[in-house]
């Protein structure tokens, strides 16, 4: 037994299997507090109080959700392709929990899943494969509402995929480096204007992606007023009209795990990870801190505007969102190559 | 975790890749699949320019490699385009359907 | 990684063993998709990380969903194949499947000397930057070329999807005949 342990090998798969079993665990339950924390903004938001039943002001209110969840009645339409049917709510979650295995929550190598040099690009990779679990949901029901629900989706997340992956390259540019942990090393830099200090994040040299990457990441992550997949006053419930019990119940965690992930990757590109006043033991804290700036500005959009119609969509991302990342990029390069021959 | 893959073995999967493609084009009447199978072929051509770049040290494979991902996005969406006008003007997407040449 | 190789062809292997037997062109459409990710290990595994993710962000994100969006769109079912002359074709096709995949292992078996490449860039640990250094210099030409090469596929993909003479609109109230 000893022998094993000693092994390399060994080693390194049992910290991963750790680290994954934690970050598995963390997520679904910032997922239900999320959920359960969306409903009580939005009460509040409407001046009702939201759930406040079970438990402690309803804090255990998702537990009671997801019991309720897991004992409802399972149903398959008849026509419906049963396989691809069982596969897509699985498709939706994998993709977003396989991006939490680069983000750095914290410093220091044991809050990094893995550290691969082309982080961001795994991100973009498990984006691009989230609009396979919507369009096969809505393919595989069988049923027109969830079929127009998930053609929608598609071409709305190719849509907006674009923009949001050229959003990423100023800050690439920037930090030199697709790997996430360079790129929060390269925003710990505070310079001082005046005597006062001013952090290093992305967010201040590159406010127009930070723009970009938010309203993309609300598309993405098919959230109002990009919810048009959905859109339950033409398209009943969209691609999961035919979905029941826990498989339903994972489109919802696919949702807000997306939610999360994308928040994740956004503090990380833009708000600076875990860099913040203080010692660097704070990092996870400053970290946890930002995500929750960014999970509740997701609430309160949604919460606070109306749906885009589907021609507004895609202008919106084909004719302004595009061509902004575009010429962000470009002057994301001209600045650089002045600033360095001014420094050189 | 050691050892490296050898070049041989990296080139018979190509190899098998590329014949599993050919054999999806010669066998297959929907245009649709045929096209993937062509999809496959590509991709067994850039396994091979990966391994060759991989026991050479060299990037050139890699680089070759984007250069026919380019072509292959370009080429999917133009052949995509043609079978959804075939589509439209036949009502099938079976090439042995699709014998006159006149539209 | 001997083992994670084995693994990974034998998926890549059977998802596109798949691809061309399976009757149902979504299903053969995912097992692409499955293919190309396990393609995309075996990049990994061959020390092409950038390679290998932009084969899943290219292939599997953007070409295959294309693919599936045509299948959804066309209404595609399952394929019907019978008659003789499908039979024939289908022992046809094999058997040259069977001919080529001997000849090609007969050609690898062999022994070739591969001599040293020159002047190309060398491969080393972080490969992305050396990959953008040698697009936008040795290879510029080739990689302006590309460029117009998409351009020039997406005008005709416009071109071919608006069909004859038509708007955009006339076609669109064309398409909703039954």
């Amino acid at each position: 037994m000893a022998a094993l342990w000693n092994q390399p090998d060994v080693q390194v798969a049992v910290w991963a299997l750790l680290k994954v079993g934690i970050i598995l665990n963390g997520m679904l339950i910032l997922v239900s507090y999320m959920i359960f924390a969306e409903r009580k903004i939005a009460g509040h938001m409407q001046a009702r109080t939201g759930p406040n039943r079970v438990g402690w002001f309803g804090f255990m209110q998702p537990w009671a959700d997801v019991l309720k969840l897991f004992f409802k009645e399972e149903f398959i339409p008849a026509e419906a392709n049963r396989v691809i049917f069982h596969i897509a709510p699985m498709l939706a979650v994998i993709p977003a929990l396989v991006t939490f295995a680069v983000v750095p929550f914290g410093p220091g190598p044991a809050l990094v899943g893995a550290d691969v040099n082309v982080g961001l690009l795994v991100f973009l990779a498990m984006s691009s494969l989230g609009v396979y679990a919507i369009t096969l949901g809505g393919w595989a029901s069988n049923n027109k509402y969830a079929l127009l629900g998930g053609l929608r989706s598609s071409a709305q997340m190719i849509s907006y995929e674009l923009a949001m992956g050229l959003s990423t390259i100023g800050v690439l540019m920037l930090a030199g480096s697709l790997s996430l942990v360079d790129i929060v090393h390269a925003q710990s830099k505070v310079a001082h204007v005046f005597g006062l200090p001013i952090p290093g994040w992305y967010v201040l040299y590159q406010p127009v992606a930070f723009v970009i990457f938010m309203i993309t990441a609300l598309a993405e992550t098919n959230r109002a007023p990009f919810d048009l997949p959905e859109a339950e006053g033409e398209l009943v419930a969209g691609f999961h009209t035919e979905y029941s019990s826990m498989k339903f119940g994972l489109f919802f965690l696919g949702e807000f795990m997306n939610v999360i992930s994308i928040s994740c990757i956004a503090v990380t590109l833009f708000l600076g990870g875990w860099n913040g006043p203080g010692p660097a033991s704070l990092g996870l804290l400053w970290f946890a801190l930002k995500l929750a700036l960014l999970l509740f500005f997701f609430i309160w959009i949604r919460w606070t505007y109306p749906r885009l119609r589907y021609d507004q969509l895609m202008n919106l991302g084909w004719k302004v969102l595009l061509p902004l990342a575009l010429a962000n990029i470009v002057l994301t390069a001209i600045a650089i190559q002045w600033v360095s021959g001014a420094a050189g | 975790m050691s050892g490296v893959i050898p070049l041989s073995w990296s080139l018979a999967l190509s190899a098998t890749l590329f014949v599993i493609g050919v054999v999806g084009v010669l066998v297959r009447r929907n245009a649709l699949v045929i096209f993937m199978s062509i999809e496959l072929m590509l991709n067994a051509a850039n396994l091979a320019f990966v391994a060759f770049g991989r026991s050479l040290q060299s990037l050139d494979g890699q680089i070759f490699v984007f250069f026919v991902m380019t072509v292959a996005a370009a080429e999917v969406a133009v052949g995509l385009a043609i079978i959804v006008n075939l589509f439209r003007l036949r009502e099938t997407v079976f090439v042995d359907e699709v014998n006159l040449l006149k539209g | 990684m001997i083992f994670l190789f084995a693994g990974f062809a034998a998926l890549l292997v059977a998802s596109s063993l798949l691809v061309v037997l399976h009757r149902n062109p979504v299903t053969s459409a995912l097992f692409l998709v499955l293919a190309f990710c396990s393609l995309g290990g075996i990049y990994l595994l061959l020390q092409a990380e950038f390679v290998a993710l932009v084969q899943v962000i290219v292939y599997a994100g953007a070409i295959m969903v294309l693919f599936l969006f045509v299948i959804m769109y066309l209404n595609l079912r399952q394929d019907v194949e019978r008659g003789v002359q499908t039979a024939i074709r289908r022992g046809l096709g094999w058997l040259v499947g069977a001919v080529l995949l001997a000849e090609a292992f007969a050609l690898i078996a062999k022994r070739w000397q591969v001599g040293p490449v020159s002047g190309g860039p060398e491969m080393l640990e972080g490969n992305t930057q050396a990959i953008g250094r040698a697009l936008y210099t040795r290879y510029l030409f080739p990689f302006e070329i590309t460029s117009l090469l998409l351009l020039v596929a997406m005008i005709g993909v416009i071109v071919i999807a608006k069909g004859r003479g038509g708007t955009a609109a006339a076609d669109d109230s064309a398409e909703e005949k039954p």
